[in-house]
């Protein structure tokens, strides 16, 4: 169940932020995230050129994961309209963006998922999906993704913990490990994965508890060689991604007693040059109802875009985007923390 | 003086050493942060070596840190629990070849 529909606490994105400015230790041990940018020549974070337009199509998902920053699941509703985007579709057509990158909850669990896929590949931009996996698996009416994604060129990015049973189900559910297993198998035998097939197949790691992720190309490596050895499975890269501090996994770090360790272990790991490659800065994330903010994790506490002239897609204006200030706040050191976090894994 | 020996917070403070003899802790630590990098063996080998070895020296700072290094280089409970059982099959093979020496001496001796 989600927190919202628990009424949990952290439901609501001010207590998520208040909490997150209560780090025992806080002033003098415990910096503001914008005062540590700001003494090591980030003042203000400003965007590079934007290339990637991440849409989040909704909340809705077969999963309800414990580490989950959107607080998707089953119960959630809220999902991107047709007319929506539409209007996503007209802003990319007459925008020079590179990427289209898909998320959810369970983005093809939109009703309208398909027909904005087929309408994006018209468009000549790179098609990305973010997938859960088990959603390929879940019903009989999503077992031909695989060949759909094959059709239209998608980049998957797929959510894999853990090449341990143990690891994956401890953080996404029971049986989540067997089921993504079968449709990484589904995949790979359209050719997403196989070398030279042009269909790529990315992995997404992030720590399954109150711990950092190691160096990316060193976890990618014993992937591939437990993958392959173990069920005979091929993929390209795997992207390591911190769990940042927010929403169920908030609720995870304080319940079990680790939020003063995790966020001091995010603090001692603060990496300057990871600064430079956080996905804010080359990203503009899109909320199922077209507002829109610096990232998906912003869009979960809903900070929006800081320039009031063009914070939903209805009032777009990418010169006034290009020129605003990104919001950051504590929950930012999970992206600056060792070798960096984004949506594409380390940054430095 | 504290009621137990060992305090948690005391491993983030290891650093301190280096105000009684800071020309050998600066070269310890060097060594330290050096044997640990990627080499012959990878980051994560290495975490789980140091993980058995802190079972057999049995040192609660090291368990902790070895622990969390070794989940954070991707190993599973499984990795790590066989790590465990390599360091006490050495220890308790150690012992038990020793028995050898014990036979050996228990046929000097005896009829």
């Amino acid at each position: 169940m989600s927190l919202k529909s628990e009424n949990h606490i952290f439901s609501d994105s001010a207590v998520q932020l208040d909490v997150l400015h209560h780090v025992p230790g806080n002033g003098q041990d415990f910096p503001e995230f914008k005062e540590k940018i700001k003494s090591t020549g980030f003042n203000p974070l400003r965007p590079y050129s934007i290339r990637i337009f991440q849409i989040n199509v909704g909340k809705m998902c077969n999963q309800t994961c414990s580490h989950c920053h959107v607080d998707a699941g089953p119960d959630r509703k809220e999902i991107m309209t047709r007319e929506t985007m539409q209007r996503c579709l007209e802003i990319i057509s007459s925008h020079a963006f590179d990427t289209v990158d898909l998320t959810g909850g369970a983005p093809e669990m939109n009703p309208n998922f398909r027909w904005f896929v087929e309408e994006l590949s018209k468009l000549k931009v790179k098609i990305i999906v973010r997938c859960n996996l088990t959603i390929i698996v879940a019903n009989k009416k999503y077992y031909d993704l695989p060949e759909f994604y094959k059709k239209h060129k998608v980049e998957v990015v797929a959510s894999l913990p853990h090449f341990s049973e143990r690891r994956t189900d401890a953080q996404r559910g029971e049986g989540v490990f067997e089921s993504s297993i079968r449709a990484l198998k589904m995949l790979n035998a359209v050719g997403y994965g196989i070398e030279n097939s042009g269909l790529e197949l990315n992995l997404v790691y992030n720590p399954s508890g109150a711990f950092l992720p190691g160096p990316q190309e060193s976890l990618e490596n014993e992937f591939k060689r437990k993958l392959a050895q173990g069920y005979d499975i091929q993929f390209n890269e795997l992207y390591a991604i911190t769990n940042l501090p927010i929403s169920r996994f908030l609720d995870y770090l304080v319940a079990s007693g680790n939020y003063d360790g995790y966020m001091h272990k995010l603090l001692d790991a603060y990496n300057p040059a990871a600064v430079d490659g956080v996905m804010c800065r080359n990203t503009l994330s899109i909320g199922w109802d077209g507002y829109l903010f610096d990232c998906d994790f912003n869009q979960m506490l809903d900070l929006k875009v800081s320039c009031s002239e063009s914070q939903h897609i209805d009032q777009f204006d990418l010169g006034k985007l290009q020129a605003r200030e990104i919001l950051t706040d504590q929950h930012c050191y999970g992206c600056t923390a060792g070798a960096g976090s984004s949506c594409g894994g380390q940054t430095a | 003086m504290k009621d137990t020996y060992y305090d948690p917070k005391d491993l983030d403070k290891f650093g301190d050493i280096a105000e009684y003899q800071p020309e050998l802790a600066k070269k310890f630590f060097s060594y330290y942060s050096d044997v640990f990098k990627e080499g012959a063996l990878t980051a994560r080998e290495k975490a789980l070596i140091a993980l058995a070895v802190s079972h057999t020296v049995q040192c609660p700072y090291c368990i902790d840190a070895y622990t969390s290094d070794s989940l954070e280089k991707g190993a599973d409970e499984e990795q790590m629990m066989e790590a465990v059982h390599v360091a006490a099959a050495i220890r308790s093979g150690a012992s038990l070849v020793h028995g050898v020496q014990m036979m050996n001496k228990v046929k000097e001796i005896t009829m």
